[in-house]
């Protein structure tokens, strides 16, 4: 089966309905699927809930979906560099789910290996444990916490061959990889599409199996907050 | 005299040891990388790396590597690249040695309160849960009182909690203390500040 796709939009046809669960890779303004959101906000989908780290800036990553209203809900560890986010928040148009960002890791990674509900010590006497299981183990107490199982998922890597096996590069992988195992589908976008067989297979981040659609294009990759240095001066 | 910043944060370098993998917290904690000296010290960025390097030269900024607060950042020659899930994988299971964090407020019985204040602005807890919850060790290093004067260190948490029972040290302009069975333990004053010092501008119990 041929997994690669002209553009962003032809890989998504078929795949988009309202109010659909999406998991996406990215850690703020880096390593997101730029294009695949590109053509969701085109596609004009609306009721979006979103299982992502965080919900972009204003006119970039997620941020462009909530200028179009396309999104009623995130499931995130950290948002607000976005003003437009904020006000639809505040207004109560949009909802948001905290996670802390491991447990939103694993909640993604967990469902892509078919496990439903985990345990774990993090939130346990805080907000995030309300209403949620508790269980003692080894006189130590834990929360229940769920996997999550997306109806799609959108990543984006640094290159991957023709049969979806895939590599990142630096700090992009972060979310990328659990988001890409917990959907149903799962479109990927890349810097590069190599021949089958180029890649080390010893050196493959995320296997071919959890990647069903692929598109090749240009990224802006945009910086959120450039940090530097003086060289300094003898 | 009360410790400055640098100093705050030169104190709680020296709370690290040779060999450890740590994790610092926005602030005050990113300084402590400046004085680590000669201890071999690989810190961890919850983003998804392990040995972290300096801020870039200019126009050397690479949009695919940033830290936790999303600044471009550089890689050492013993960096490591992982996805988020191992990287709380290795915080959740103890593999990271200690976490130096900012704090809102801090309780006698170690409740940590640094991620929301009820009727501002919410922007989420990023990863600050996972890690008080999965680390070896918490040390919070922030000032002793807020900008009203008002102690930082209470008997109990007014603020919304990012972890119970979680800080095992506190490190403030006043002076080091730790989180004991009953209270609060002063193990060290700054220069020319007295226990009593410490007491008056503390709400939680100190034995």
């Amino acid at each position: 089966m041929k997994k690669i796709f002209a553009n962003a939009t032809e890989a998504l046809d078929g795949l988009l309905r309202d109010d659909m669960l999406i998991a996406a890779g990215g850690f703020g303004l880096c390593g997101i699927p730029e294009l695949l959101l590109q053509a969701i906000q085109d596609s004009g989908v609306k009721g979006l809930t979103f299982a992502s780290n965080n919900a972009g800036v204003d006119n970039f990553g997620i941020g462009i979906l909530l200028e179009t209203r396309q999104v009623s809900k995130m499931m995130s560890s950290y948002v607000g560099e976005n003003d437009e986010f904020m006000r639809q928040y505040l207004s109560g148009e949009l909802e948001i789910e905290f996670n802390p960002q491991g447990t939103l890791a694993e909640r993604m990674r967990a469902g892509g290996c078919g496990i439903p509900g985990f345990y774990t010590r993090t939130g346990v006497g805080t907000q995030v444990a309300d209403g949620k299981e508790h269980k003692d183990f080894g006189g130590e107490t834990y929360i229940l916490e769920r996997g999550i199982f997306a109806d799609l998922s959108i990543v984006k890597a640094w290159k991957a061959d023709e049969t979806g096996n895939a590599t990142f590069r630096k700090t992009a992988r972060n979310f990328n990889p659990p988001a890409a195992m917990c959907g149903k589908v799962c479109v990927m976008e890349v810097e590069e599409i190599v021949p089958t067989g180029s890649l080390d297979p010893d050196h493959i981040h995320l296997p071919g199996i959890y990647v069903h659609r692929l598109i090749q294009g240009e990224h802006e990759k945009r910086i959120e907050q450039r940090t530097v240095r003086k060289k300094e001066t003898a | 005299m009360p410790w400055d910043r640098n100093q705050m944060a030169e104190r709680a370098a020296q709370e690290l040891e040779d060999g450890m993998y740590v994790n610092l917290g926005i602030g005050i904690p990113t300084l402590v990388a400046n004085y680590v000296g000669a201890k071999d010290i690989t810190l961890q960025s919850e983003n998804g790396m392990l040995g972290m390097g300096p801020f870039p030269f200019e126009g050397e900024e690479d949009p695919d590597l940033i830290n936790a607060g999303k600044q471009t950042i550089t890689e050492l020659k013993r960096t490591a690249y992982f996805d988020s899930a191992q990287s709380f994988g290795m915080i959740r299971g103890g593999k990271i040695a200690v976490a130096i964090l900012g704090a809102m407020e801090v309780s006698e019985a170690g409740d940590l309160a640094n991620w929301m204040i009820p009727g501002k602005l919410v922007k989420g807890m990023g990863g600050a849960m996972d890690l008080v919850a999965g680390v070896g060790r918490v040390i919070v290093v922030m000032d002793h009182t807020n900008k009203h004067g008002a102690s930082k260190l209470l008997k109990e948490c007014t603020l919304p909690l990012t972890g119970k029972g979680v800080v095992d040290m506190i490190i403030t302009n006043l002076g080091v203390l730790e989180v004991g069975h009953k209270g609060l333990h002063i193990l060290e004053t700054a220069p020319d500040v007295s226990r009593d010092d410490i007491r008056a501008a503390t709400e939680a119990a100190i034995v």
